[in-house]
């Protein structure tokens, strides 16, 4: 079912937590929700859940306006961060929850459990207690009671943080395909762009309460639209100065560089991923390139890792394939180069 | 073993002995033959359970110092659970002032409520003829609100310490309110409730001062019994009694103790 979010305002005093923020969110897509701690990006997601009651704005499950539905009544699966399963029960009765408040017959109530279990594979536990089980199982469970109620929507908050890093790449992985299984409309809250990109069809970047961006990992990653948005999504050069005119960028030691897409004249910083310059002992005629010294050289294996400062004390990052040529040494003199496709300009 | 904790430990030996002392002695006491207490004690008997037994102020006494902490207990449990939820749950205004008017029976000494209590039962009399003093209902509402601070420190602690992430879990899966409390909030801080109740069975079935003002002739409560008792007496009776109210206390001590952490409680 799409879930529809309108202009979505929510303040907590003087803070606009949740600010205009709307999302269309496909049937049966997987959205992230990205952004830094206290960005608003769960209030979003409790917004959608109804536990937050919105100052304005709509939420939409279908046709359905359910901005003034109460929360048992709204038809969410929710998984909570810390998954908050019920410790006093077992984990058929956790999953059983949800039928049973809603009056289901026992018949009935058991083959869906036992479907649910089916198909996170916990079916040979559903006699143990939530403390019994490992982190990922119980994160299943979490799965299976939230999805046990045939909910419109899948609302997920931080939902791999409590586990250990190898964990979590398993899981993610496993959370996705019963996803794509289940065909359910899912939103997922993260601080972790990894994650958001790893799994999400589309991602939204918030700060500050606001959407920065929406789009596809790739969409983020090679055209991000702010400063914000370049710097939370991988790694990302910047250097300062102005838009001249159309393509023309000037840094604020004054060398002229070039720039694809459009941006206003003004001030603006010209951005590149490291992965995408490369140094070389002369600059070259096409594209961009600056003179750097060499500050720090860290050998990562596969890649190598350039610490690098340019005129003006800019500090600039590049990372190459550790093959490729001779490393440079720590102070030498070097040029920076990439392409204009490369280069894109984000407001000052 | 370091020197520092050497001392660290031999500090907290002696200040466990200095609060244990009383009570080993006190059991020691109680079965000293001697008709009046003297040291060291001429022989042992079981002599002095079976007078206090046999002693009908004590016997009355406890039967009612226990119908009063249960009773207290069930009423304390009836407010404070509810206001225990409110506080921790919910935002609204008075919030914290509210925790404080239920907390503050434990800040307030016990002679001056119970001067303060008496006063009152008194102007209530006056102006509407229902008498509460020396009444089982005005003693019983004094311990309720002796027992009440209990009851919310420990049932908010307990809230606080389980958070409303299985209540919201609860409300997400279709629960409305009542089924969240009853299914989940209720079971979840069962161990917190449990404590509570012996915690404010504890504080009512030991309260002396308070109840010293609003007691009648002939209904006196256990702690009261003793003091009476020890005016005019000083043998091993008394001893036995108090063995008696340790051994139920610490049989309850033990008990919630198995049930929360209570170290966790303060």
């Amino acid at each position: 079912m799409a879930v529809t979010l309108k202009n979505l305002i929510k303040t907590f005093g003087e803070l606009r937590a949740v600010d205009d923020v709307s999302i269309s969110i496909q049937d049966g897509e997987l959205l992230a929700l990205l952004g830094p701690s206290g960005c608003g990006k769960t209030t979003t997601l409790r917004a959608v859940a109804g536990f937050v009651e919105l100052d304005s704005g709509t939420v939409h499950f279908g046709d359905r306006d359910v901005t003034r539905v109460p929360v048992h009544k709204r038809q969410v699966g929710m998984v909570f961060q810390g998954y908050a399963l019920f410790p006093h029960l077992t984990v058929a009765q956790n999953v059983e929850f949800g039928l049973k408040v809603r009056g289901w017959e026992r018949p009935k109530v058991r083959e869906r459990v036992a479907e649910m279990l089916d198909w996170v594979q916990l079916g040979a536990l559903s006699e143990r207690r939530p403390r019994q089980l490992s982190g990922g199982q119980q994160q299943r469970v979490a799965l299976a009671r939230a999805m046990a109620i045939r909910p419109d929507v899948l609302l997920l908050d931080e939902p791999f943080s409590a586990l250990d890093a190898k964990l979590r790449l398993q899981m993610r992985t496993e959370i996705r395909e019963l996803q794509r299984s289940a065909n359910i409309t899912s939103v997922f809250v993260t601080h972790d762009q990894d994650e958001a990109m790893a799994i999400a069809d589309r991602i939204g970047v918030i700060n500050h309460g606001r959407l920065e961006q929406i789009g596809s990992a790739e969409d983020l990653y090679q055209r991000p639209v702010s400063r914000f948005v370049a710097g939370f999504i991988g790694k990302c050069n910047f250097l300062e100065g102005k838009v001249t005119g159309s393509n023309r960028f000037e840094t604020a030691a004054g060398q002229a560089l070039q720039f694809s897409g459009d941006h206003g004249v003004g001030a603006a910083a010209l951005c590149f991923r490291p992965e995408h310059a490369r140094l070389a002992a002369t600059g070259s005629a096409a594209g961009n390139s600056v003179a750097v010294t060499v500050k720090l050289v860290t050998y990562l294996g596969p890649s190598t890792e350039y610490e690098l400062e340019a005129d003006g004390g800019v500090k600039l990052l590049v990372t190459a394939a550790s093959i490729e040529g001779r490393a440079a040494r720590n102070g030498e003199r070097m040029a920076l180069a990439w392409r204009t496709e490369d280069s894109f300009v984000v407001a000052g | 073993m370091r020197p520092g904790r050497a001392i660290y430990l031999s500090y907290v030996i002696a200040a466990l002995m200095f609060l244990a002392a009383p009570l080993v002695v006190i059991v020691w006491a109680s079965f000293f033959a001697d008709k009046t207490l003297s040291f060291p004690p001429s022989g042992y008997t079981l002599h002095w359970y079976a007078r206090a037994w046999e002693l009908e102020d004590f016997a009355r006494g406890f039967v009612i110092s226990l119908q009063v902490a249960v009773c207290a207990t069930f009423t304390s449990l009836a407010i404070g659970v509810p206001a225990s939820l409110a506080i921790e749950r919910f935002r609204f205004p008075g919030r914290e002032p509210l925790r404080h008017i239920l907390l503050a029976p434990m800040y307030v000494p016990a002679i001056v409520a119970g001067a303060a209590v008496y006063l009152y039962y008194v102007q209530v009399e006056i102006s509407t003829g229902l008498q509460l003093a020396a009444t089982f209902p005005g003693l019983l509402a004094a311990h309720t609100l002796v027992a009440l601070p209990w009851t919310l420190r420990l049932v908010s602690a307990s809230l606080a310490s389980t958070g409303s992430n299985a209540e919201e879990a609860a409300r997400s899966l279709g629960a409305n309110a009542f089924q969240t409390f009853f299914y989940v909030t209720l079971p979840v801080i069962r161990p917190g409730i449990i404590a509570a109740a012996l915690f404010s069975f504890i504080a009512s079935f030991t309260e002396l001062e308070l109840s010293l003002f609003l007691v009648g002739p002939g209904k006196t409560t256990l702690p009261i019994a003793i003091v009476n008792y020890l005016e005019w007496n000083l043998d091993s009776t008394i001893a036995a009694v108090a063995t008696v109210q340790i051994l139920i206390i610490g049989a309850a001590l033990l008990a919630s103790d198995r049930f929360v952490n209570l170290g966790k409680a303060f």
